[in-house]
Order: C-alpha cells, then sequence, then structure tokens
C-alpha cells in the first residue's frame, strides 16, 4: 500500500517497521511530530521526555537491555542529550540504537543552524541523511542493523525539508524481534577509566571498519550521467541538484559519517570537475579537500540559509535564474495568540521596565513590539542562570530590576538545576514560571505539569509550588496573570525584597480551552481614543478612526484590553 | 507537472488544503511532493506550503521556488502580494480578498499596502473573491479554504468526486456537509 507520508510520520513508520519498542523524545520544531505518530502504533512503548538528554538515556538503557529502542530531538537538542551519546559510543549497545536529529537549516524555527554530522563525527558514530519519506523509512531499517553490526548508537539526521515533506511511502510488516538476552558486561557498560581505555579501541576499530565497508553500502549511490561535472551530495540538496543539474553524475551520499574513502576517489576520477554540494556546513568538503582531491563547494552555495535549486544553479553561472527585485512589503512576524496568558504578564513587566531574561517558548514572543519586553533568549533553561548572573556581577542594586521569565515545560527541561543553584548561591532574585500547563510552541505536547501523558491519559501532574519549595524557595506566590493588577503588585514585592522569589504566573494556554466568554467590542461613544488597548498587542484589536475595531472572529473574551482601558469603552456585555 | 504555491496566515488552513491536494494527486496515480511548515510561523505569521504533482517528468525537490508556480492560492491579500514572485509566465493566482493586519501595521510601524487586488490584476491573471463572506453564509467561516478549492478545482485535472472524496478524508465527519457546500460555492466562479 502507498501512503503519501510526512518524512517525520516515515520514520515512525520505520521504526514500527522495524520492530522498535521503545521510543522516547522531547519535541522540537522539525522532530516533534515523530514521536507523535510513534504514539499511534500500539507496538511501541512512547512518552514524551521532560528533555532530550533524558530521553537518550531511556533508549539507551532501553537497548542495553536487548531491544530496539530510539530517541528523537530537534539539533539544538542534541547538544542537552551530548553527554549520554559520546559516552554510549564508547559502550556500544545491544538491541539497536538509533538518535533521530533534525536539523533546521534556514532556522525556520531555531536558534542556530548547526549541523549534527559534526556531531557525529566528534562522537565517533555514524550518520545517515534521508533524502525523501521513501528513505526515512528505509534508511530508519538500515540505521538498526548498522547499529547492530557495528554495536554503535546511529544518528539519522533530517533536515527541515525532509521532515516536513510529504512524498510517496510503499508500507511494509513489522519484523517482530525476540529482545536479545542481556548480560552483565561491566567491562563494556560501566564507563570507568580502565574499562574505557579499552572500549577506545574499539571505538577507533569500529570506525575504520565502518568507513571501509561505506564504498560497497548500497545506500551510498553513484549515478554516471555527464561526466563533465560530478557533485557529491547528500539528503535534501540531492534533490536540489537534480533539478539544477540534471546533467550531472552524483554521488549521493546515504551514509554521511564516517565518509566512504574509496568511493569518492573512484568517482572524483571519472570526472572532470568535482562539486560538492551539502547543507550548512562544509562537512564533505573539507574532508575530501583534506585527501588532497580537488574540489569546489561553499564557494557557490555560502554557508547560510538553506539550499534550493535557484540558489545552486546561479552558483554555476546559470545566467536563466533572473534577479526578481521584490518590493518591500509589511512583515507578519508570528504573535502572541489572542487570549494567550503571556500577553498580561509581559504586558506588566513592560509597564514595571524590568530587564527579562527571558527563554525559549511562545513567551519569546513577548520580545516583539508592542510588548518588546525581553532583553535575552539564548537556549532553554537559559534565563535562570542569566539572571543570576547578572546580579552577581552587577549586585544586588543594580540588578534589582532584572528578572527571569521561563514556560512550564522549559521549567521542567533545564529549570530545576539552574533554581537550585540560586537558592544554594544565594541569590535575591525573581523567577517567574510562565505556567500555561502545555508545550505551546511546538504544537501543544503533554509534559509533567499538563497532567496527561502522551497518549492523553491523565499522569501525574507536578506542582510547581511544592516543588521550588522543596528546592529551598521559600517566597512563592501563584497568580493569575489576567489579573494584572495582582501581577504588577507582586512582581514590584519580588523585585524589590532581599529574598529569591518565584511567581508562578498560571493560566491554560488559550488554544487548549474552550472559549467561554463572548468578544468584546469597543463601545466609541465612551472611547476616548487613548489606544491603551493598542499597547497590550492583540492581533484581534485594530485602530479605526473614532476608536479600535475588535474582530469577533479572532477575540477570545479575554478581557485584558477591557482590563487595560481607562474609561470602560471596552465591553462584551 | 503543476506547481502549486498556498500562502495564508498561521491557522487559515494551509497545512489542510495542501495536504488534501496530495492526497487527490496520490489517489490518481500521480507523484507528489507537499511541503509544509509547522513550527514558530504558525502562530499568526506568513505561512508558504508547496504542492508538486506530476504525472510526466520525476520530482525531487519538495520546494517550488520563484516564477516556478502554475498556480498561487491566497488566503489573504498581502500575503498573495508577496507571494507574486512565485507566479511564472502565465501562471494563475486565486485570491481570498480577505484583509488581515500584520502586528507591524497593528502597532502603527508600517502600513497595510492599499488597493492589493487591483494592483495584482495589473500584474497577473487574477481570481479575487471574498470567500470569507462567502463562507459566513455557509455557516462557518472556517470553511473559507475550502470556497478557494472550488474554485481552484476548474485548473486542474481532478473530478468533482475526486475532490469530494478528499474533502470528506480530511475534514471531521460533522463538517463535511458545510465543506461541500463551501466548495461547490467556489465552483460557481
Ligand atoms: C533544547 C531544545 N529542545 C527543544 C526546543 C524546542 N522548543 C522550543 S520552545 C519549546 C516549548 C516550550 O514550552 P513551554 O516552556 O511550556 O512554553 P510555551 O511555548 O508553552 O509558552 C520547545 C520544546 C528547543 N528550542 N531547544
Amino acid at each position: 500500500m502507498k501512503k503519501l507520508m510526512l518524512g517525520n510520520e516515515a520514520i515512525a513508520r520505520g521504526a514500527y517497521e522495524a520492530g522498535v519498542r521503545v521510543s522516547s523524545a522531547y519535541p522540537g520544531t522539525p522532530s516533534t511530530e515523530i514521536n507523535e505518530n510513534i504514539a499511534c502504533y500500539e507496538d511501541i512503548y512512547s512518552e514524551w521526555a521532560p528533555n532530550e538528554k533524558v530521553a537518550v538515556e531511556v533508549a539507551l538503557g532501553a537497548a542495553i537491555s536487548g531491544v530496539r529502542a530510539m530517541a528523537c530531538m530537534k539539533h539544538v537538542g542534541l547538544n542537552v542529550a551530548a553527554d549520554p551519546v559520546f559516552t554510549a559510543s564508547y559502550t556500544g549497545i545491544n538491541g539497536g540504537l538509533v538518535i533521530i536529529v533534525a536539523d533546521d537549516p534556514g532556522m525556520h524555527s531555531s536558534q542556530n543552524e548547526q549541523d549534527t554530522r559534526m556531531i557525529a563525527k566528534a562522537a565517533h558514530i555514524p550518520c545517515l541523511d534521508p533524502s525523501n519519506s521513501q528513505e526515512c523509512k528505509d534508511f530508519m531499517k538500515i540505521a538498526y542493523e548498522i547499529s547492530e553490526k557495528y554495536d554503535t548508537p546511529c544518528l539519522l539526521r533530517l533536515t527541515t525539508r525532509i521532515a516536513h515533506a510529504r512524498t510517496v511511502v510503499e508500507l511494509g510488516e513489522r519484523v517482530e524481534l525476540d529482545a536479545k538476552p542481556y548480560v552483565k558486561n561491566p567491562k563494556k557498560y560501566i564507563s570507568m577509566p580502565a574499562n574505557m581505555i579499552a572500549r577506545h579501541i574499539e571505538v577507533e576499530k569500529r570506525e575504520i571498519a565502518l568507513a571501509n565497508d561505506a564504498s560497497s553500502m548500497a545506500i551510498n549511490k553513484v549515478e554516471m550521467r555527464d561526466k563533465k561535472l560530478g557533485v557529491i551530495t547528500s539528503g535534501a540538496a540531492y534533490n536540489y541538484v537534480r533539478e539544477a543539474l540534471p546533467n550531472a553524475s552524483i554521488l549521493k551520499l546515504g551514509l554521511v559519517y564516517p565518509l566512504p574513502k574509496d568511493l569518492i576517489f573512484d568517482f572524483a576520477s571519472q570526472v572532470e570537475e568535482l562539486v560538492i554540494i551539502e547543507d550548512m556546513e562544509p562537512f564533505f568538503e573539507e574532508t575530501i579537500k583534506s585527501w588532497g582531491i580537488e574540489c569546489s563547494g561553499k564557494e557557490k552555495t555560502g554557508v547560510l540559509g538553506e539550499l534550493f535549486a535557484r540558489k545552486i544553479a546561479k552558483g554555476f553561472g546559470n545566467k536563466e535564474v533572473e534577479e526578481l527585485s521584490l518590493e518591500q512589503l509589511p512583515s507578519r512576524p508570528p504573535v502572541l495568540c489572542p487570549g494567550c496568558p503571556h500577553r498580561p504578564l509581559y504586558y506588566v513587566m513592560n509597564k514595571l521596565k524590568l530587564t527579562v531574561c527571558s527563554d525559549i517558548g511562545c513567551y519569546t514572543l513577548g520580545a516583539l513590539p508592542p510588548l518588546s519586553s525581553v532583553d535575552t533568549c539564548i537556549c532553554m533553561g537559559a534565563s535562570i542562570g542569566m539572571a543570576h548572573g547578572f546580579e552577581k556581577a552587577l549586585g544586588r542594586e543594580q540588578a534589582k530590576k532584572t528578572v527571569a521569565v521561563l514556560g512550564d515545560s522549559t521549567f521542567s527541561h533545564s529549570g530545576m538545576t539552574g533554581l537550585l543553584n540560586m537558592v544554594y548561591n544565594n541569590s535575591t532574585g525573581t523567577v517567574i514560571i510562565a505556567d500555561n500547563s502545555i508545550t505551546g510552541m511546538t504544537g501543544h505536547q503533554h509534559n509533567p505539569s499538563s497532567g496527561y501523558d502522551i497518549h492523553g491519559l491523565p499522569a501525574p501532574q507536578v506542582d510547581f509550588e511544592q516543588l521550588c519549595k522543596a528546592l529551598g524557595v521559600k517566597d512563592i506566590h501563584v497568580v493569575d496573570p489576567f489579573d494584572i493588577k495582582l501581577m504588577e503588585k507582586t512582581l514590584r514585592e519580588a523585585t524589590s525584597k532581599d529574598e529569591l522569589s518565584v511567581i508562578i504566573s498560571k493560566s491554560p494556554c488559550a488554544l487548549i480551552i474552550k472559549q467561554t466568554e463572548k468578544p468584546y467590542q469597543c463601545d466609541t461613544d465612551v472611547c476616548k481614543q487613548c489606544y491603551m488597548c493598542m499597547r497590550i498587542g492583540c492581533p484581534a484589536i485594530q485602530k479605526v478612526e473614532n476608536g479600535v475595531r475588535v474582530d469577533e472572529t479572532l477575540c477570545f473574551g479575554c478581557g485584558l484590553c477591557a482590563n487595560v482601558c481607562p474609561f470602560g469603552a471596552l465591553k462584551n456585555t | 507537472m503543476i506547481n502549486i504555491v498556498i500562502v495564508g496566515v498561521g491557522g487559515q488552513g494551509t497545512l489542510l488544503t495542501s495536504k488534501l491536494l496530495g492526497d487527490i494527486g496520490l489517489n490518481i496515480g500521480y507523484d507528489v511532493r507537499v511541503s509544509e511548515v509547522h513550527g514558530m510561523s504558525q502562530r499568526g505569521g506568513s505561512v508558504i506550503t508547496y504542492v508538486r504533482l506530476s504525472n510526466d517528468l520525476p520530482l525531487y525537490s519538495s520546494l517550488v521556488e520563484y516564477s516556478e508556480a502554475d498556480i498561487v492560492l491566497a488566503f489573504e491579500s498581502l500575503e498573495a502580494l508577496r507571494a507574486l514572485p512565485y507566479l511564472k509566465k502565465g501562471g494563475k493566482m486565486i485570491v481570498n480578498s480577505q484583509e488581515i493586519l500584520p502586528m507591524p501595521v497593528i502597532v502603527g510601524a508600517a502600513e497595510y499596502p492599499k488597493n492589493i487586488i487591483e494592483n495584482l490584476h495589473e500584474r497577473a491573471d487574477v481570481k479575487a473573491i471574498n470567500a470569507t463572506e462567502i463562507t459566513s453564509e455557509c455557516g462557518t467561516a472556517k470553511a473559507a479554504n475550502v470556497v478557494l478549492l472550488g474554485v481552484l478545482s476548474k485548473l486542474l485535472p481532478f473530478s468533482y468526486g475526486e475532490w469530494i472524496d478528499a474533502i470528506k478524508n480530511n475534514v471531521k465527519p460533522q463538517f463535511v456537509d458545510i465543506n461541500i457546500d463551501a466548495f461547490n460555492r467556489g465552483m460557481e466562479f
């Protein structure tokens, strides 16, 4: 049977067909739909972990116990999980272990353009790179074969245009595999120096064996056409090369680390000109050049942003690619939704002119005008450590107005240790947990604070108040952010106190609750055109000549506009 | 080979529309590429998805690039204007003439362009309709994208039955009738 599948859906299908038993993941665009689709297969145990490090550790435990297991994440998630990954490379596995990592060239939904292939090399583990959904599925099975044959975790790297493209997939059957027996093996699985010195030798041997075998692996394919130009490429870039340079000969790499040296030498010797076309870093190019093979690469496409066929055609001097002069149009950045509980919180922080070390989630959108109240955003969990750093550098007085803001999923992901550090090292700062009880930005995945598991079944819900208390915080407040007066008072007090405070700003995401209130309207007879309501940055409110107009199809009825209106002009009765 | 670009504002249903087109393509034996946008921009930002259907040439890329689109389907006026460079010479554009103000316009940092539809008419083969108004008559403003599909159906080699099957497969059972009604109204244009 054929089906049109997202790359991420096909990864899940591949896992199912490969007999995977355990999958743990933390959401992150563009990888999220993998585990969401895994959850539809009853034969696979799946879960949302609080972060990627935990996800990899769960999968590693499952693999060493003897079954096929996997973990999925976005590229920056692999940084969080790097610690277990680098040492799992030494211990090896028992049942197969595949770690799926989705890179985001072009930064459609990410904070950087890091290239997972570099981490594969640094950790000495193999890495596969599919070009369409069919390959996503097929490469999953190959990844497990490689993992088990070479006793190594295996990376499968996606990019946005593969993860989020639908192409046709031929479905197959699941193979049911018996769990391999687990045998206690301290020399392999206990990472003490004496053991790992011996394991490092195995890692080196394994890598050489893999590199040798790579030249005869079917997923590294030569397509000979015109021999004037030969291109080495992989993944999404392969698709663009086929469209931009239909006559070129191609060496398409399915295994992108380690590289098939013999095959590359052979291919290079058959073509007149050799060019390397790859998304992001000059990863193939540098290695191939280091072998003394003459080639070009990044001078044709650059390292910035994602590749596409026009960019490649232009790099090859194709004059038919006309330059379009694009007109300047107003941009349309993403916004906090109507009814979003982050809006009143940011409105108050903006009013109090706080320095806000924010974090990663929907609430980062509080950075944009008119709320404009974010100073920093680096990576998940960084808000807390950074606010603490501000205080320790500037001293209490000058750092008084500095606060940390992070979401509930982000706090569970990597906020707790930062807060413990604040307690331990005598901070007097203020931490705000913007608790909408869901992982919002990535599309509403459940997490330890939502009260449900990946299947939507009831699960224990973490009590942040108790948790912060247990960590040693004494001044804790739970405030509904739509009560802006109370939020302002609480924030003023917390930021002036010489004591560490946590404010849990608690109100559910507007997209997961039913609208209960009627839309608001502006009574233009009462409105004095002060436009205070425009300062909350609600997409449902527009300025008109004699006041404002509230778009009733957009308005959620949260009432924040009415709350900030000094004249009572906005009503829903 | 047919290249289609679908643009709109996050939350307007470009994903559903592109998936529906892809499903029809698959059902009648075409090769298909659909490229979607998930994540950040879905929160009310500009959204663009690409659909490629072919029963002759092989498809590789899942993107439709500038000057390559046979059809641009736009759910909002400003996004239609932004997507104009994708249209190839002789291509057709279908626009919902609705205007949704982006935040820079709301806060007064930018101005929403005037007379977009007239502007588009001068520069391309454009069919503009107020699909939002039409769907309010059907009982749900949410079906505006399906009205546009009705208009689009005149440009694509799919039978009426294939469209209806795809609608049935892609919308919740309780909304099927409303959506078929919306589709039929679009076909009248
Ligand atoms: C290490 C890492 N993993 C995953 C992501 C993807 N990501 C960005 S925001 C976010 C969710 C944040 O949820 P929460 O903190 O609850 O805030 P909300 O979006 O609900 O406001 C995730 C998972 C990331 N940026 N970095």
